[in-house]
């Protein structure tokens, strides 16, 4: 499906609402395997993609995208921000050639692996991208589909990131960015609902 | 062709620290660092890291990190700025003083780069 601009304002509107309500949580997701800081760092970024949104309204899908990669990558602090800033980025020069949406998310994930180097089963947000992107695909992804690739990061050993350097012990722990990546995820299922 | 150092870090205290250790063996190697996010909090900050390649009076610089966003912020960077940067994913003190040192001395990049092999760790 095509994916318009209003639904994509929509989705980063639901997804930095979803932010907002769950930042301490995102954070306490990153306190045994991490720097507690996720929640926070992702709530000042989306804060930021929403005050550049509301400065400057995009004329296109490629303009929405780039503002709100522009806005991550210089306000997040942590690595979550070139992380989701590149996928923003990369649907942002998808967007001049397509919308359609299972192709501008397919960049998104080659960019966010580009960047950070994680394949599937690393412990990372990539864990719920490489799922959640095929059932996107064939129309059956749900919310229980999206909580489960966000649960299946748990018994994993973390092989990126901060909970890389806890080794066996990032095991028992979700990871906090393949939770933001599962609230990214619902927001666009209401979104182009 | 002349060579500077840009070291990144999470903590603006380490990244102004270590320089002056840096320096101690290489007076006249331009250095510069990024440290914290831009309200100094701990992570990084491309725009410190764009400023620091900007305010490196060197045409090309080898740069060094600590962890994690470190990495992707200065490959963000590095994508955006017009100067050759190398970025090696070797311990950051120990490999950045062998760098400093080395260019000190006239020591040519790819001999530098061989002696920095062995300290890869990430
Ligand atoms: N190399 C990587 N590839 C993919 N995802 C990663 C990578 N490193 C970290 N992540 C994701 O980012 C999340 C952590 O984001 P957060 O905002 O807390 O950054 P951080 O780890 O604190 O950053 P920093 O590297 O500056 O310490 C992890 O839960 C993981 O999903
Ligand atoms: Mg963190």
């Amino acid at each position: 499906m095509d994916l318009a601009l209003d639904q994509a304002t929509k989705w980063l509107e639901l997804f930095g609402d979803e932010i907002e309500k769950n930042k301490a949580y995102l954070s306490d997701l990153d306190t045994p395997i991490g720097d507690a800081d996720h929640g926070f760092n992702m709530a000042r970024g989306m804060e930021a993609v929403e005050t550049s949104l509301a400065q400057k309204a995009p004329a296109d899908l490629a303009g929405l995208f780039k503002q709100t990669a522009m806005a991550l990558i210089t306000k997040v602090g942590g690595a979550s921000g070139p992380l989701y800033g590149t996928a923003f980025l990369e649907m942002s020069k998808q967007a001049a050639q397509t919308s359609e949406l299972n192709s501008l998310l397919a960049a998104a994930l080659a960019g966010i692996k580009k960047r950070g180097g994680a394949a599937a089963g690393d412990k990372t947000m990539v864990d719920v991208w490489e799922a959640v992107l095929p059932e996107l695909a064939q129309g059956t992804l749900t919310d229980a589909k999206i909580d489960e690739a966000v649960e299946a990061t748990k018994p994993l050993i973390a092989k990126k990131g901060r909970a890389s350097y806890l080794g066996e012990r990032s095991k028992g722990h979700i990871d906090p960015g393949a939770m933001s990546s599962g609230y990214l995820f619902k927001a666009l299922l209401k979104a182009v609902a | 062709m002349n060579y500077g150092i840009v070291i990144v870090s999470h903590v603006p205290e380490l990244a102004q620290g270590l320089p002056k250790l840096l320096q101690q063996v290489a007076k006249d190697v331009p250095i510069t660092a990024a440290g914290g996010t831009d309200d100094d909090e701990i992570g990084t900050s491309v725009t410190k890291i764009m400023t620091a390649f900007a305010d490196n009076p060197a045409d090309e610089l080898l740069t060094f990190y600590d962890l994690g966003s470190a990495k992707m912020n200065l490959e963000l960077a590095s994508e955006m700025s017009d100067k050759p940067i190398h970025l090696y994913d070797t311990a950051l003190v120990e490999s950045a003083y062998s760098a400093a040192a080395l260019l000190e001395a006239g020591v040519k990049l790819p001999e530098i780069e061989a002696q920095l092999a062995p300290l890869k760790i990430k």
